[in-house]
């Protein structure tokens, strides 16, 4: 069979036209004297941390010479961006990742772990506050991601509503806490319908009821995971799954209304909104808070069960980590970066900026961050934070175990009584769902 | 397909040829004869990549374990046979549970949904049918449901059935004080006839396009005639509308019934990634197990069983119910 000089022509602009479609592009990977970053969204937009980053990155491009490309990509699109790149092998340099994926990704064996040479080029294990070094990886592994900004979770309340009911002090103890929000919990216009909460919350969040079983269980004396797999329904567990839902099931001062809440915004809001009078949530809520022009709050430690049967944990050692990625073309640049943006004085910078806790121990010695919020948030993620467990499975046991007490919130807010049973069967069922999905 | 048959001068569209003098000699070689090639072939490549090589890669990681832990070679992903389509269906596991009781609700949700906008396109269709003023007006309303991109009106209806501060609650308990308590919608049963409402709002504007265009196909004289025969209003639609319009209402029927049986835009956009149990419908109990969970052989399974459930359903329906030899064009 002849072919001719245009079949030929054709079949390659098919192949061409294949090609096209089926390439996944140019290696997104530095070339040259360029990194690729891709960065969380910490701040309030996308725009403001490129606003933020920019200029740390100038200064690292000034002392190396490397030019870095930046991406911000938002939240609900990381973890995607992540594991499409650990697929594609299309991925940047550097990138940022919820420390509690840290373990899932380790797993992966897309980045490079930091042990040895790697370890020290960015600055050394004692350059990190212990706790958030501790979430880089699973235990008894070389981390693969090293902390970059620190977080925790603090009680926010609201000053001027403690003065009108003539508290004094922030609660300390659990049970001071919610003496307290039943105080705060009233009808500011007598027109017989409650308005003001003593306490707020996002039933239907998930991630923040994982971590206050989590809090409240391992003050309780429980873990959420032993080797066998989930623990979701010890004794201790159900425990604190039931102190955080008696705020709403029969303490009644949370609002039956929050149990639709769910995007991590709401409680601010109302916190805001002056229709609750203390909040738990991570530091980083500051910066929404100062978007709405809004600073009338407090910080206070988070409270704890006295007396207390496990450990005094106030929080979970929360933040975004930094990582390298295995394909990297340039990893001694890679790992420079890493250096610049963890030294202590680009910490001192970005927690400025983004309301978030150094991750290097030494800058906390510095003058700009001395003050009572930031020794209170420092003390909580030093001394009273443990990592939530690490685990490959740890954000599905985030978001099976949040949905599950999210049912219970919603079952609570439409007027079923839910006793203690029915919480350990919510959570045996949880457990169960993560043993058939693993 | 008849693409594969040996290419004749006469499959060359006469506008895409030139006046050829007839030699036989170079029957097979006609000047421009892979230009139909050429042409399909964009067409064929989009449709390979897009539709036929995804669902055959979905086929195959329904068989293998691959997670977010084996991702990164996923090629190499350990290949488990028949293991995740077990777990899915066992009925005694959780997972499988879940699995049926979603399929269930599924079918419910999908049989009021098209039952209902079927029978809304339908009444407005024939009042829409007869000339009267403002016929235009109403048929251009009737159809902004259907007009406005599912992410926008979802959001509202989602920000209309907020137990605290949304628009429905106002109305019902402090408008109208039809009710006491504001009630919760987003949440607990309710949460399946939102789903019910927001899915016939956004759908019955298709039936009634649909099934106008089919009435305005009727001749009115058969009509006429039935009215001088005395023919009542009911009479004349049981017995003139329904049967003429049955080819048109049949494919109507079938194309809503699957397009509501995948139905994942609504309830995502209404609850999240995570739907209340009494709401939880199928598409979207996999996209929890692909997307939120990364399990996507667990995922890829399930959809498998979604697509072949929906080919027997349809080929069952179009066996049984669809006119013979309507299939030959």
């Amino acid at each position: 069979m002849k072919i001719s000089a245009r079949a030929v022509l054709s079949a390659s602009t098919a192949l061409g036209l294949v090609a096209a479609l089926t390439a996944c592009g140019p290696d997104e990977g530095s070339e040259g004297d360029t990194l690729t970053y891709w960065a969380s969204n910490q701040g309030a937009s996308v725009e403001e941390d490129l606003e933020v980053l920019q200029p740390a990155l100038d200064r690292f491009t000034e002392e190396t010479g490397i030019e870095v490309e930046l991406e911000v990509v938002p939240w609900s699109e990381l973890y995607n961006r992540v594991l499409t790149a650990v697929s594609s092998g299309n991925s940047p340099d550097v990138l940022n990742i919820g420390n509690t994926w840290a373990a899932s990704l380790q797993e992966t064996g897309a980045f490079v772990p930091f042990e040895g040479a790697e370890l020290e080029a960015v600055g050394g294990e004692e350059r990190f506050v212990t706790s958030s070094f501790a979430t880089g990886g699973a235990e008894g592994q070389p981390p693969t991601s090293v902390p970059l900004y620190g977080l925790s979770y603090a009680l926010f309340y609201n000053p001027t509503m403690f003065e009108e009911a003539g508290i004094e002090e922030p609660p300390a103890t659990w049970e001071e806490f919610v003496d307290t929000a039943n105080e705060l919990t009233r009808d500011t216009d007598d027109d017989g319908e409650i308005d003001q909460y003593g306490f707020g919350l996002e039933g239907g969040n998930e991630r923040q009821n994982s971590h206050m079983a989590f809090i409240l269980g391992r003050q309780q004396g429980g873990h959420l995971w032993a080797e066998q797999g989930p623990t979701f329904s010890s004794d201790e567990q159900v425990a604190a799954v039931k102190q955080w839902v008696d705020l709403m099931a029969t303490e009644d001062v949370v609002d039956p209304s929050s149990a639709e809440f769910s995007d991590g915004t709401q409680a601010i809001s109302d916190f805001v909104d002056e229709r609750s009078a203390m909040i738990i949530v991570q530091g980083s809520a500051r910066t929404t808070m100062a978007a709405r022009d809004f600073d009338d709050y407090e910080i206070a430690e988070v409270p704890v069960l006295d007396p207390l049967p496990g450990e005094p944990v106030q929080s979970i050692a929360a933040g975004i980590n930094i990582s390298v990625f295995n394909d990297t073309d340039d990893q001694e640049g890679a790992l420079q970066l890493v250096e610049h943006l963890t030294s202590p004085e680009e910490q001192v910078y970005l927690s400025q900026e983004f309301q978030t806790l150094p991750v290097a121990t030494e800058s906390y010695d510095n003058e700009d961050l001395q003050d009572e919020s930031m020794d209170t948030f420092q003390r909580i993620l030093s001394e009273h934070s443990e990592p939530m467990p690490l685990i490959p499975e740890e954000g599905q046991m985030e978001t099976v175990l949040g949905a599950a007490i999210g049912g219970i919130f919603a079952d609570i807010a439409t007027g079923s009584e839910i006793t203690e049973a029915d919480i350990r069967q919510a959570m045996e069922d949880a457990e169960a769902e993560m043993d058939a999905a693993n | 397909m008849s693409f594969t048959e040996e290419p004749r001068s006469g499959a060359v569209p006469e506008s895409g040829s030139a006046p050829e003098s007839g030699s036989g000699r170079k029957r097979s070689r006609r000047p421009g004869w892979f230009l139909p090639y050429g042409m399909i072939l964009p067409a064929a490549v989009l449709e390979l990549s897009i539709h036929i090589i995804p669902m055959l890669l979905g086929i195959y990681i329904s068989f293998t374990s691959l997670t977010q832990l084996t991702i990164r070679r996923w090629t190499t992903a350990p290949f488990v046979w028949f293991d995740n389509f077990v777990r899915g269906l066992d009925p005694g596991s959780a997972l499988g549970n879940a699995l049926f009781e979603s399929l269930i609700r599924t079918i419910v949700y999908t049989v009021l949904v098209v039952g209902l906008s079927w029978a809304l396109g339908m009444a407005a269709a024939v009042a829409l049918n007869t000339k009267f003023r403002g016929r235009g007006v109403l048929r251009t309303l009737f159809l902004v449901p259907y007009a406005l991109p599912v992410y926008v009106a979802a959001i509202l209806w989602a920000f209309m059935f907020n137990q605290r501060d949304g628009m429905v609650n106002r109305v019902l308990v402090q408008d109208l004080g039809l009710l006491d308590e504001r009630p919760f919608w987003l949440i607990g049963e309710n949460a399946f006839w939102v789903l019910v409402i927001v899915s016939v709002w956004r759908l019955w504007p298709f039936a009634f396009l649909m099934l106008l265009a089919a009435l305005q196909s009727i001749p009115a004289d058969v009509y006429e005639a039935a009215a001088i025969d005395g023919a009542s209003t009911w009479k004349r639609f049981t017995n003139i509308t329904l049967p003429m319009i049955r080819p048109a209402n049949l494919v109507v029927l079938l194309v809503m019934g699957l397009w509501t049986f995948n139905e994942f835009n609504i309830p995502y956009l209404l609850f999240g990634d995570t739907s209340p149990e009494s709401a939880r419908l199928i598409s979207p109990l996999i996209y929890e197990h692909s997307f939120v969970n990364w399990n996507f052989g667990l995922g890829a399974a399930m959809s498998v069983m979604l697509l072949v459930v929906l080919i027997v359903a349809s080929a069952m329906y179009v066996r049984m119910v669809l006119p013979k030899g309507s299939g030959n064009d």
